[in-house]
C-alpha cells in the first residue's frame, strides 16, 4: 500500500518536474526560434546562447508588485489563475509516456510510464479536466472588470465550445480504430508497419482526423492563429490586462503545459506515442523502457516547436472567420473522418 | 475510504446546491454548479461508473455551463436583486411541495434498494463504455434515435428563430 503511494508520488514529481521546466525550455525556443524566422538575434546574452535569459525572466516576474486593482472581483480574480494551472497540470496524469517493461521500484512494479495506469477511460478523463481550462480565462475575464478583458472572456467561451466539438469528434476515430479509450492501449495498436515501410500510426489512415484535432488544439490552446481572447492588437491583453507578477506567470505557465499536454496528445494518438515503427525496444528490457521515454520526448518536443513554428508564420484570423471555420469547415472534417473509419471497419481495411 | 469519501462528496454537494440558489451573484452561482457536479461525478466513480462521471464533466461542466457563464457575461449581469419574498402561501405551498417531492424520491430509493449489501463500489464492468454503447444501440436503440430528432429539431429551431431576415 506504503510503497504503491510512494511509486505513484516518484512518478508525480518526476512529471512535474518535467511539464514545469518544459516552460523555461518553451519560452527560450520561442524567443530565438521566432528572432531566427525575423532574421534577428533574440536575447542571446545571458548565459551560452542566452539560455539563461527565462530564469532572469522568472526572476523578474518574481520580484514584480503584484497589482490587483480597486475594482476587481476579489475571489474570482485570484481563483482565475490557480484555475489555468492546476488544470493544465492534472491533466497530465493519465498521459502515457513510455512502454511498460516491467521495471520494478523498492519492489514494487512501476506499471508502465503513466501517473494513473488504472484510468479505464485515460481520453476521457483528459477531455473532462482540459475542459475546465476555459473557465480560467472566462473568469480572468469576467472579474478583472475591464471591458477588453470581459470581451476576451467572451470570445474564449465561444471559441472553446466551438473547438470542442471538433476535437472530440475527430478523436473518436482513433479510438474506433483501437477499440479502447485506454491510452496504453491506442498507443499498442498503433506499432508495427505496414509493407514493411509505412508505420501503423493513426495519421497514416485518418489524415483529416489528424489535421482537425492540430487545428483543434491550437484554437483550445489560444496560441496564434487563434489567440483572440488575448489579441493584443485590438483587446490589449484581452482576460490578461488586468494580471501582473506571479499571476500572470501562472497563465502564462498554463498556456506552455497545455501546449506540451496538446503535443503529447497528438503524439499518443496520431504519431504512435514512444514507439518507432521499425524497431521493437521489448528486447532492451528497462534500457528499452527509458529509450521509449526519450522517442516519446522527441516526438512531443517537435510538436512543440511546430506551435511555435506556425505562431510566427501565420496571421491572427478574425473572430468571424474563426467561428466559421470552427464549424462550417472543421467539424465537417471530423465527422468525415469518424464517417471513413466507420466505413473502413465496417469494410474490414482497418 | 470509500464511504468517507462518499460523505464528503455528498455533503459538498449540498452545501453547493445550496450556494447555487442563494447567492446573489449570477456567476458564483454557475461556478458553484460546477462544483457541485464535480461531487455528483465522484459519486459516479464510487459507483464504478467511470464513463459517466467523465461525461457528467464534459458535458455539463465543460460545456453547458460555460454557455451559462458566456450568456451571464455577454448580458453582463453583475448581481441579481432580490424579487420580494411574496405572499406567504408561495413560500408555505413551495416547503410542502419540495417535502412531498423530497419524500416521494426518498421512498421510491428505500423501496428499489435491496436491503441487504452495500450499493457500492458496482462491478467495475458497468460503468464502462461498451455495456453503455451496447444498450444504447440495442435495448434503448429507439429512445436514442429519438433523442437525436429532437436535438435536430431544437436546432433547426434555433436556427429559424435566430435568422436575420424573416
Amino acid at each position: 500500500m506504503w510503497v504503491e503511494v510512494l511509486v505513484i508520488g516518484i512518478k508525480l514529481a518526476v512529471v512535474l518536474a518535467a511539464l514545469l521546466t518544459t516552460v523555461p525550455i518553451m519560452v527560450w525556443v520561442e524567443r530565438r526560434a521566432s528572432a531566427l524566422m525575423q532574421d534577428r538575434l533574440g536575447p542571446n546574452r545571458v548565459g551560452p546562447f542566452g539560455l539563461f535569459q527565462p530564469v532572469v525572466d522568472a526572476v523578474k516576474l518574481i520580484t514584480k508588485e503584484d497589482l490587483i486593482p480597486r475594482d476587481v472581483s476579489r475571489f474570482l480574480f485570484i481563483l482565475a489563475p490557480v484555475v489555468a494551472l492546476t488544470v493544465a497540470l492534472s491533466t497530465f496524469i493519465a498521459v502515457p509516456f513510455g512502454s511498460d517493461t516491467g521495471l520494478e521500484l523498492f519492489g514494487h512494479a512501476v506499471r508502465g510510464f503513466i501517473v494513473a495506469p488504472d484510468l479505464n477511460i485515460g481520453v476521457l478523463y483528459i477531455f473532462a479536466i482540459a475542459s475546465l481550462a476555459v473557465y480560467a480565462t472566462v473568469l480572468a475575464g469576467w472579474a478583472s472588470n475591464n471591458k477588453y478583458s470581459l470581451y476576451g472572456g467572451i470570445r474564449a467561451s465561444a471559441q472553446t465550445i466551438s473547438y470542442e466539438l471538433a476535437m472530440t469528434i475527430s478523436v473518436v476515430g482513433v479510438l474506433m480504430a483501437s477499440s479502447s479509450l485506454h491510452l496504453h492501449q491506442v498507443v499498442e495498436a498503433q506499432t508495427g508497419t505496414w509493407l514493411g515501410v509505412l508505420p501503423r500510426w493513426n495519421v497514416c489512415t485518418q489524415l483529416l482526423g489528424a489535421i482537425t484535432f492540430m487545428v483543434a488544439a491550437f484554437a483550445e490552446t489560444n496560441r496564434i492563429p487563434f489567440d483572440l481572447p488575448e489579441a493584443e492588437a485590438e483587446l490589449v491583453s484581452g482576460y490578461l490586462t488586468e494580471y501582473s507578477s506571479m499571476k500572470y506567470a501562472a497563465f502564462f505557465m498554463g498556456e506552455y503545459v497545455h501546449m506540451t499536454v496538446a503535443s503529447a496528445l497528438m503524439t499518443v494518438l496520431f504519431f504512435g506515442g514512444w514507439t518507432l515503427p521499425w524497431i521493437d525496444l521489448a528486447f532492451a528490457g528497462w534500457i528499452g523502457g527509458l529509450l521509449s521515454i526519450g522517442i516519446f520526448c522527441a516526438k512531443v518536443a517537435f510538436f512543440l516547436f511546430f506551435f511555435v513554428w506556425v505562431r510566427w508564420t501565420l496571421p491572427r484570423f478574425r473572430f468571424d472567420q474563426l467561428m466559421a471555420l470552427g464549424w462550417k469547415v472543421m467539424i465537417p472534417l471530423s465527422v468525415l473522418n469518424f464517417l471513413w473509419v466507420g466505413f473502413a471497419i465496417a469494410a474490414g481495411i482497418m | 475510504m470509500v464511504p468517507v469519501v462518499f460523505a464528503l462528496a455528498a455533503v459538498v454537494a449540498v452545501v453547493f446546491a445550496i450556494v447555487t440558489i442563494a447567492h446573489s451573484s449570477p456567476v458564483i452561482n454557475v461556478l458553484s454548479l460546477v462544483v457541485v457536479f464535480f461531487a455528483m461525478a465522484a459519486i459516479f466513480a464510487l459507483l464504478g461508473m467511470d464513463f459517466l462521471a467523465a461525461i457528467q464533466i464534459i458535458v455539463y461542466s465543460g460545456a453547458i455551463l460555460v454557455l451559462f457563464l458566456f450568456v451571464i457575461m455577454l448580458l453582463n449581469i453583475r448581481s441579481v436583486e432580490r424579487l420580494g419574498s411574496g405572499r406567504r402561501v408561495q413560500a408555505l405551498l413551495g416547503t410542502v411541495v419540495a417535502v412531498g417531492i423530497g419524500a416521494a424520491a426518498l421512498t421510491a430509493v428505500s423501496l428499489l434498494t435491496p436491503t441487504s449489501g452495500a450499493v457500492y463500489p458496482g462491478s467495475l464492468e458497468t460503468g464502462t463504455v461498451v455495456p453503455i454503447g451496447r444498450a444504447l444501440l440495442t435495448t434503448h436503440l429507439f429512445a436514442f434515435e429519438f433523442i437525436t430528432l429532437l436535438l435536430v429539431a431544437a436546432i433547426v429551431g434555433a436556427v429559424y428563430l435566430a435568422r436575420r431576415d424573416p
